[in-house]
């Protein structure tokens, strides 16, 4: 099929992994900085195709996953308020929080409700005009775009009850604090398809330019992800870094104007806590002054316990790509997709799942 | 005259009795349920397969089927995986008030559509009505009987290393069905469900050959749990290929959209059998000869290796687990 067969080849796919067998002949450690890529990559069993001198390694591009248990814990307060309907995105609903998770709210008769995009939000919100409609927007560039056309759609609707919870990230701020960290070696980044899509390529440079590392925009084909690895290693064996893309159908330099305008006129960059991480400088979005009344952070005042993280769970250091989920005690054992302790066993997304799910024995 | 129906069919009483008598019995009119007595009597003899379950899809109608065919095709199904040739249903509804009197005629229509087209006799049921929010429009519960042929000896845990794994034909029509009819999806070619009876490509393979160790179809977690399900209950390994499975291109499509892996995804009108590798091959060529099994294909086979594991081979070469359906959050399918 168009668009998905093509990337599925499995002859230009080999002629991809001989390449890349070809020009490797120093150790290379690579990292995927998007769950959607950590979950292509195992499913399609690409680490076991890599040369031993490509080294894989997950980042921390899950929005689920990065959601500091703070946040999750006001979200779970803001269902508790009277007559609010929370809407949110399915995998977020399992996520544990500190003392509760929204799934579990939902089964003592909150009104919490997954949709798939803010249009059913607004819907939702239209059909219940006499109710608060909460949105838990967490997610990077790529959702705020729509997230931001929503609020305009109902400032013109005059809809008086739909709000935010804006828990969006930024990610360049977040891939220049793990390589300030220095606290794991990185020689090539495999950058955000979906992210680039909005904010384009261009916002990568400062990577090769002042951390002279490699870096390639990868879709999330097997061949996508194939050519992204084999640009890195060339860049990386001539000591040439640069930004490139391999995801050229859907990415340009100056990424989408109309989607990064519409984030820009609702939205404006803040601090923002990454779980594993930290507080982040203008990593975070918040509304901007004149759509105040959108904010359900503002509007709606709540007060939740103080937040606390579960013990033995590797979650933040994981997302640092310090550790791997075979380096935390919980993972399989006390921690599964049925029984998570941590996100990263949530989002179908999460580094743990893919492993859980996909990883072969002999990965 | 009041279209919808009210608390009041389910009451027992006259309406009850004009609903039940006028509109659900003559459709499925036979001996044994015309004479309207508590229980149905009727005389069996031989190896009987037994099954239940019940179906709570949603929407109750969707393309390709609705709750009716589904419910009737969903019991057939699961007594034909065992070899068995299905006999008498049970048919149980429970209606929210308020549903169509059209709507209730045309979801009985198409479970009378599956009895011409099976055999199968409806012979005993029940009608209940509740408030409404107290139901989402219609549950159907159904229960079955079938018979097993002599000789027959279908089971979950018979897999033996060396057998070959066929597949009846491509995944994930039914769920990628309900989802793209939920979500208001529109495809250039719809998807529509493959809810359908599978006694007669069963009977068809056991008239060929008895050489058949294990059969399942792939409903609710998919063909990856069907499959995982199977290496278990018999303590084997199973290979397959991925590029060897039947995919339709709008499921494919429909999966990349919303982030599904079609393995995962439900089917009502497929197989999966488990049979002796001798056979196989003029097994799968019957297969291909009924209505409900042109797309069959041998994907994969049944090893000694990593016992209780599926192990699939990706379009690159890889390999990777194909592990059970683990709580996902998907809309209710059947």
């Amino acid at each position: 099929m168009r668009f998905i067969d093509e990337y599925h080849n499995a002859e230009l796919g080999k002629r991809l992994i001989d390449k890349i067998h070809r020009n490797s002949t120093r150790q290379a450690r690579l990292m995927e900085f998007c769950g959607g890529h950590t979950v292509a990559i195992f499913k399609h069993g690409i680490r076991q195709l890599l040369p031993p001198t490509v080294e894989m390694l997950s980042g921390p591009g899950c929005p689920v996953c990065v959601t500091a248990n703070e946040d999750l814990d006001k979200a779970i307060a803001l269902s508790r308020l009277p007559d609010v309907i929370i809407t949110t995105f399915g995998d977020l609903l399992r996520v544990p929080g500190s003392y509760s998770s929204l799934q579990q709210e939902r089964a003592e008769g909150n009104d919490i409700r997954i949709v798939y995009s803010t249009l059913e939000a607004l819907d939702i919100a239209r059909a219940n005009p006499e109710r608060p409609v909460i949105f838990i927007g967490i997610g990077f560039e790529t959702t705020a775009p729509t997230i931001a056309a929503s609020i305009l759609q109902a400032e013109q609707e005059n809809l008086k009850n739909y709000y935010i919870l804006s828990l969006h990230k930024l990610t360049p701020p977040v891939i220049k604090a793990l390589l300030d960290s220095g606290e794991t070696i990185i020689n090539g980044i495999v950058c955000p398809g979906h992210v680039s899509a909005i904010i384009g390529s261009n916002p990568w440079e400062f990577i090769p330019a002042e951390y002279n590392i490699a870096c390639a925009v990868s879709g999330f084909e097997p061949l996508d992800i194939l050519l992204c690895i084999s640009m890195l290693i060339e860049q990386t064996e001539s000591e040439q870094p640069k930004v490139e893309v391999a995801y050229r159908r859907i990415v340009r330099p100056e990424g989408n104007q109309q989607a990064l305008r519409l984030m820009e006129k609702v939205f404006e960059p803040c601090p923002a806590i990454w779980r594993g991480i930290g507080s982040l400088t203008n990593s975070g979005l918040k509304l901007k002054e004149e759509y105040q009344a959108f904010d359900a952070s503002r509007v709606f005042n709540v007060s939740p316990e103080k937040s606390r993280e579960p013990v033995g769970c590797l979650c933040g250091d994981i997302l640092r790509g310090v550790k791997v989920p075979l380096d935390c005690k919980l993972f399989k054992t006390a921690c599964t997709p049925e029984h998570p302790v941590g996100p990263c066993m949530v989002s179908s997304e999460g580094t743990c799942s893919a492993y859980y799910h996909y990883r072969s024995e002999d990965e | 005259m009041n279209n919808k129906i009210l608390l009041a069919h389910g009451s027992g009483g006259k309406l009850s009795h004009d609903l039940v008598g006028g509109k659900i019995i003559p459709p499925f009119t036979n001996p044994i349920i015309n004479k309207m007595d508590d229980a149905s009597v009727f005389e069996i003899s031989g190896r009987v397969a037994f099954t239940t379950d019940s179906y709570v899809v949603s929407p109750i109608f969707f393309p390709g089927g609705d709750i009716g065919k589904l419910a009737v095709c969903g019991t057939i199904n699961d007594l034909a995986m065992s070899g068995a040739s299905p006999l008498y249903l049970s048919l149980s509804l429970i209606i929210e008030e308020g549903l169509s009197f059209e709507d209730l005629e045309r979801i009985i229509n198409s479970i009378k559509q599956v009895t011409e087209e099976t055999g199968i006799k409806i012979v005993t049921g029940d009608t209940k009505v509740v408030n409404q929010g107290n139901a989402d429009k219609l549950f159907i519960n159904t229960a079955g009987i079938g018979l097993i042929p002599p000789g027959v000896n279908i089971s979950g845990s018979n897999a033996i290393p060396g057998d070959k794994i066929i597949l009846s034909g491509a995944i994930g029509d039914h769920g990628i069905a309900i989802m793209s009819q939920r979500e208001g999806l529109r495809f250039e070619m719809p998807v529509e469900s493959d809810c359908a009876p599978l006694d007669t490509l069963v009977s068809d393979m056991l008239a060929f050959s008895k050489h058949i160790h294990c059969m399942r179809d792939p409903t609710r977690g998919g063909l990856a749990t069907s499959l995982n399900e199977l290496a278990t209950q018999s303590g084997v390994g199973i290979n397959i290929k991925e590029d060897k499975i039947p995919l339709h291109v709008a499921v494919n499509a429909a999966c990349e959209l919303l982030g599904f892996d079609p393995l995962y995804v439900a089917n009502e009108g497929k197989l999966v059998a488990i049979v002796s590798p001798t056979h196989a091959e003029e097994i799968l060529n019957v297969m291909k000869q009924n209505r409900y099994g042109k797309e069959s294909t041998i994907i994969g086979e049944v090893v000694e290796e990593h016992s209780r594991k599926v192990i699939m081979k990706t379009t690159l070469g890889a390999s990777r687990i194909v592990d059970m359906l683990t709580g996902e959050l998907l809309p209710r399918i059947c």
